[in-house]
Parts: C-alpha cells; structure tokens; sequence
C-alpha cells in the first residue's frame, strides 16, 4: 500500500477506509462472549468486510458496518448484537 | 470435500472500509475470491455495485490493479488485456509470472447488457476468468428486472411480480465448449475457493457464477444473508455444480437432490423469506404462482440431471 502526497491525481490507491469511516454506519454492533467462543473462526469467513482478525477474533469497530452475519452464523451463539450507544 | 474454513489462507485483498453495504455478499464473494487467486491478478470492472463500493478516490477498497470499463465490454476488455500481456511477456517487458485476468461482472453485465461480448469471448477460449455474482436484479440502480430474475419475484420493473423464467447462463456457457465452468454460492467458502483455485490452473475461459443474495433487492433482514443463499442451495432455486471439459460434477447439498437421497425442500419456505414475493404470496391465485415457481425448479433440477449423463 502506498501513501497518497500529491494533491490529486487520478489514480486510486489501496487503502483501507475508501468508503469512509464505516463504522459510523453501525446501528447494532457485535459482541463477542470469550467463555463461549470456540475460536472456529466462522465469522471471520463469513464477515464481507473482514474486519474479524482470524486468530484472535477481535472485531475492528473503526470499519465494522454492523451486518450481524457473524451472529447469525456464529455456532455457538457467543456473538449478540446490541444496540450502538 | 471442500476446502475447510481453517485452511483457507490469510490474503485479504478487498480492504475493510469499502463503500459496499452492510452485509454484501458480492463483497464476501470477493473476499474468497482474493484468496484463491493472490495478489498478481488483474480485475475487470463494468459497472455494478462493486464499482460503487470501490470507495471514494483517492482510496481503492480493493488491492488489486483494477479498470472500470464499459457495461457491455467485459469479454472483450478483458480479451484486450490478456492479448496485451502476451506481448509484453514476449517482449521481455513483464517479468515473472503472467498476472491472472478476471471480470467481476454482475448479472446484468452477464445475462443481458454483457452478453454478446462474453459470448463471443468464450468462442475465442480467451484466458480469462468471468466471474458472475448474481444477485438476481440489477442492484446498483435499485432493483430493476433482468434475465437472472426469477418468476414472481417483485422489482421495480416487476411490481406484480416477474412473469417469465430466469435463464441458466451457466449451462449457456457450457454450451460454448469452454474449459471450465462453475457455480457456486456464498454460503459455502471453501467450496467457492476450490472452484477458483481450480478455475486459475486452466488455460482458456473459465465462467463462474456466484449467487449473492442481495439483502436489499430480495427484501430481508441482512444478518441473512448467508442462510438465504443456503436456503436456495437446499431447496434447488440454485444449483452447485462444476463442467470440467463438459463433464458435470454435483457439489455439496445439490449432489443429494441431484441423486435422490436428500430430495429438494419445497420452495415454499423460502419464498416467504423474502420480500420480494410477498405480493404474489398474498393475492388470491398464490398457490398457482407457487406450483409456477416449484415447477421451474423441478424442470431444472430434472434437467441439469439428465444433462450431466452426457459426457461425450
């Protein structure tokens, strides 16, 4: 990934955050319970905009848009979706 | 056996903070697709949804070298480019592995708008992958009808529901005598990145059609998005399978329904899933329409069958 320094130019780079601040889209955000979850890293296959780190399941509310598959998918149930604040 | 979740390797190349919506499975498609194909790939974009969702410049949600093209060029655009980095490769001017070519088209730049090019892409055996990510309307403009849509379901083109089938494209691309040709469905990643991987080691065209359910177009919740494309695959509106030159092979569920011993869940519950056909599910001749669309799912499921028994 490169950084952008000139002023404008027509090329797009790889960055994250090209839709802006996603996580202010969020109106229920996910919650992970750690004395259920298995680790089976289900969520962070299914999660469309891999926000779930793959080994230790910490979720990136900076960009977590608040979909909810995660839960819905969640085997055992450890994650609940509660109303953002 | 598909590829298991924890043997799915860690490449992530569509970047968190895309301007896709919450809970999009053309972004959880694009996600797996990442993975199997690796860094040095080149992506063909016509314009769909994942255009939009690329982000604002001077950010790209995606890590890959990718060109917004025109709707109804996908075959030829990507033709173009393939053709290029062969001479380049001749000329000595690319060094390394020849970077992978892919379109990563909607179902409109594929059934309808798209047709004609990739058609004629697929006659030429161009080394390219398309890939289809069906969400069965054209999404981006707001839910219109297209050729993917299927009967009764309501778009805004559609308000008393669609009256006429959808088409199979994947079967029609198969019908082109091209190498490879596959379906699939967000719900099963490691079957999806199979596909791919498989769909990268063979020289020629390769099609991929990947149904997304779109929470927005097919009006339900979006934390189900996942079980609605699982749903599909159990009741038989959406076929997993793969035509390696021109031999079908049955995936995981549709081998069961395709050989009988797990027949197919009647359509019905996941019809009333959907937003969609709640119009048709509330009017008066609604167990008609139903017996339509089951009987449109039995007619392909019977004849994708009898199709796969020709192996010459």
């Amino acid at each position: 990934m490169k950084s952008v320094t000139k002023a404008y130019r027509p090329i797009s780079w790889p960055m994250k955050g090209a839709g802006g601040n996603t996580g202010s889209w969020r109106v229920r955000r996910p919650e992970i319970d750690r004395q259920i979850c298995t680790k089976c890293q289900i969520c962070w296959a299914y999660c469309p905009e891999a926000v779930i780190d793959r080994l230790e399941i910490e979720i990136d509310y900076g960009y977590c848009k608040g979909c909810g598959v995660c839960a819905a998918e969640c085997p055992t149930g450890a994650i609940r979706m509660e109303k953002e604040e | 056996m598909a590829t298991s979740i924890k043997k799915l390797p860690d490449t992530e190349l569509v970047l968190s903070g895309n301007g896709a919506c919450g809970g999009c499975p053309a972004t959880m498609a694009l996600r797996m697709v990442g993975k199997a194909l690796g860094e040095n790939a080149i992506m063909m974009l016509t314009p769909s949804c994942s255009v939009a969702s690329m982000g604002m410049t001077p950010r790209l949600g995606y890590n890959w070298p990718g060109m917004n093209i025109c709707f109804a060029t996908a075959g030829s655009s990507a033709s173009g480019v393939v053709h290029a980095l062969e001479i380049m490769k001749e000329k000595g001017r690319l060094q390394g592995e020849v970077p992978t070519v892919f379109n990563w088209v909607g179902d409109g730049g594929t059934y309808d708008i798209g047709f004609q090019a990739l058609s004629a892409a697929a006659e030429r055996n161009e080394n390219i992958i398309h890939f289809c990510y069906n969400n069965e309307a054209y999404s981006n403009t707001g839910v219109q009808r297209s050729g993917a849509t299927p009967r009764g379901s309501f778009t805004t083109t559609t308000p008393g529901g669609k009256r006429q089938p959808k088409k199979n494209m994947a079967l029609l691309m198969l019908e082109h005598n091209i190498p490879y040709v596959a379906t699939a469905t967000v719900a099963y990643p490691g079957d999806l990145y199979d596909k791919v991987v498989k769909a990268k080691s063979i020289p020629g065209m390769k099609y991929i059609e990947i149904l997304a359910p779109c929470y927005l177009g097919w009006q339900f919740d979006m934390e189900n998005t996942v079980n609605m494309s699982r749903m599909a695959a159990a009741c038989g509106a959406w076929l997993l399978w793969e035509a390696e030159q021109g031999k079908i092979s049955f995936n995981r569920p549709t081998d069961h329904i395709i050989n009988g011993k797990k027949p197919a869940l009647p359509v019905n519950e996941y019809l009333m899933a959907q937003g969609r056909f709640s119009r048709l599910l509330k009017g008066s001749d609604a167990a008609e329409r139903i017996a339509e669309i089951q009987g449109d799912i039995d007619r392909e499921i019977a004849f994708m069958r009898e199709r796969a028994k020709i192996t010459i």
